[in-house]
């Protein structure tokens, strides 16, 4: 038997598998096991979740590798850890300790104004932040094996990822509907590769995986995500930053799960303290935005 | 007849698609009462931590252990095999106990070493399955009444059967293989209407013997 290791089945397989499921932001050993019997389908290990990254300002660089081991220590479901737009060494160092996955996230402070990590270079899979189908069509170009919309980190506030996610089907609705002529014009307006927009438009879907990240704060939250069409979500700030975080992680859990289930979602809404606080949109001057980072 | 996939968490909608493909009605399955419907049971990939918090807090657990036991096949996939078997290496409690065996979670290590290649399912004809393994489980040991459908090449097992439960370590659902859900869809359906070879029974056009 001959045996290929990490190939695209393998990369694109684990987000598959990670479908339904909640991934949790962690910033110790601790919280990751506590994520992990919350019923949490991965961890993604940082120093600090969006929130207290865009409390402290400054430049947010990758984490402590030693910090991100001590987390793939404590747990059994996979370890996400995030490198910079651009910064394919930080790539690399996570690659060589054997993170599951790599965020190249608009989280951190970009790298690189122009270009993205060249992810085929890789043996270890990248999730991606888009914001519209032209920007999920670029970064699956360069080789990204999962996408999630970017919502805007640390806010509590779900708007942006509902636009976002909303803006990604209504794009891939539209593409699904055109010509086969029309699909040159499309391709030059996504600034994506034509055979990636062929092949697009003709399922209807992303080749890859889709969740939602970015201002999910409670279970209706998620839920609201899932009736949307995602297809999993990541909660950053909204579980450490909640006054229950083990009871807020298990009730997005339930929620993901059910997410067509008004009943349950009620059920588990119930009683959880108070949520993260969120910050309104306009609240946040448009150069600390996140969403607007990445190309 | 129906096949329940466990939709609770994981790559639940692979597996509809493959039974789509083979024309068999697939339902989603995440409440005991969404069981009363289906005639088998699919498992499927996904994070069996997840699994188990969500199999427990929803009570799944007496009703598939009760379809299992009325006949009904059951078949698990990567996690859904580490749900169904009997011991878990490492001391966790078994989730759905149905498959004497002993499994090893992330057997191959983290998902760097996650891989494809082709396997011999003898059980399913000489053309080889192609199997892909995530972050997949191993069966470190196999019980005296479980059927062992394949190896690795160093003698490692990675798919079995024990009366009307199938599992393997691998994605048949990701690699365009269909020979698995057939097998449990035949299985289903004798279980469903076990028919004509249930018991012996006359040829219609026989005549009644006229003893010499």
């Amino acid at each position: 038997m001959t045996v290929e290791t990490s190939t695209w089945a393998t990369r694109k397989g684990l987000a598959q598998m990670l479908k339904g499921g909640v991934i949790m932001d962690v910033v110790t050993p601790d919280q990751a096991k506590i994520a992990e019997d919350a019923g949490a389908v991965a961890v993604m290990a940082l120093e600090r979740v969006p929130s207290d990254i865009r409390a402290a300002g400054g430049v947010a660089r990758m984490s402590d590798p030693g910090m991100v081991e001590s987390i793939m220590n404590a747990v059994t479901v996979p370890v996400m850890a995030k490198a910079r737009i651009g910064h394919f060494v930080e790539a690399q160092i996570l690659e060589a300790i054997g993170v599951d996955y790599i965020d190249e996230s608009e989280v951190l402070t970009p790298a690189d104004e122009s270009n993205h990590i060249d992810k085929h270079e890789f043996k270890v899979p990248f999730v991606c932040g888009c914001r519209n189908l032209g920007e999920a069509l670029r970064r699956i170009a360069e080789g990204a094996s999962m996408m999630r919309t970017k919502g805007e980190a640390g806010t509590g506030n779900i708007v942006e990822a509902v636009r976002q996610l909303r803006d990604v089907n209504a794009g891939l609705r539209r593409l699904h509907s055109m010509r086969e002529d029309e699909l040159f014009v499309a391709a030059k307006e996504l600034q994506a590769p034509l055979d990636l927009v062929r092949e697009v438009a003709r399922d209807g879907k992303l080749p890859v995986v889709n969740f939602v990240a970015g201002g999910i704060s409670t279970p209706a939250d998620a839920a609201l995500v899932m009736q949307l069409g995602a297809e999993g979500v990541f909660v950053g700030s909204g579980i450490f930053k909640s006054e229950d975080p083990a009871r807020m992680a298990n009730a997005i859990v339930q929620a993901t799960t059910h997410f067509d289930n008004p009943a349950i979602v009620a059920d588990v809404s119930k009683g959880l303290g108070a949520p993260m606080r969120g910050l309104t949109l306009e609240s946040i001057p448009e150069q600390e935005r996140l969403a607007v980072r990445g190309w | 007849m129906k096949i329940g996939v466990l939709a609770l968490q994981g790559a639940f909608r692979e597996h509809l698609q493959t039974l789509d493909a083979i024309g068999v009605d697939g339902v989603p399955v995440r409440l005991p009462a969404d069981l009363d419907a289906v005639d088998a049971l699919i498992l499927p990939g996904g994070e069996s931590t997840t699994m188990r918090r969500l199999i427990d807090r929803w009570g799944m657990r007496e009703p598939i252990l009760e379809l299992a036991a009325s006949g009904a096949p059951v078949f698990g996939t990567c996690a859904g095999m580490i749900v169904l078997a009997r011991e878990i290496a490492g001391q966790e409690e078994p989730i759905l106990p149905l498959l004497d065996v002993t499994v090893r979670r992330n057997a191959f290590g983290r998902q760097l070493d996650s891989f494809e290649g082709e396997l011999n399912v003898p059980v399913l004809g000489d053309t080889p399955v192609h199997g892909v393994f995530i972050r997949a489980p191993v069966i470190e040991r196999a019980g005296p009444d479980v059927d062992v459908l394949a190896t690795l090449d160093d003698g490692r097992i990675v798919a079995v059967r024990e009366r009307n439960v199938v599992a393997t370590a691998f994605h048949p659902e990701l690699a365009g293989e269909t020979r698995f859900h057939r097998l449990v869809a035949t299985m289903a359906s004798e279980h469903a209407d076990p028919g004509e070879g249930s018991g012996r029974r006359p040829h219609p056009t026989r005549r009644a013997r006229t003893p010499r």
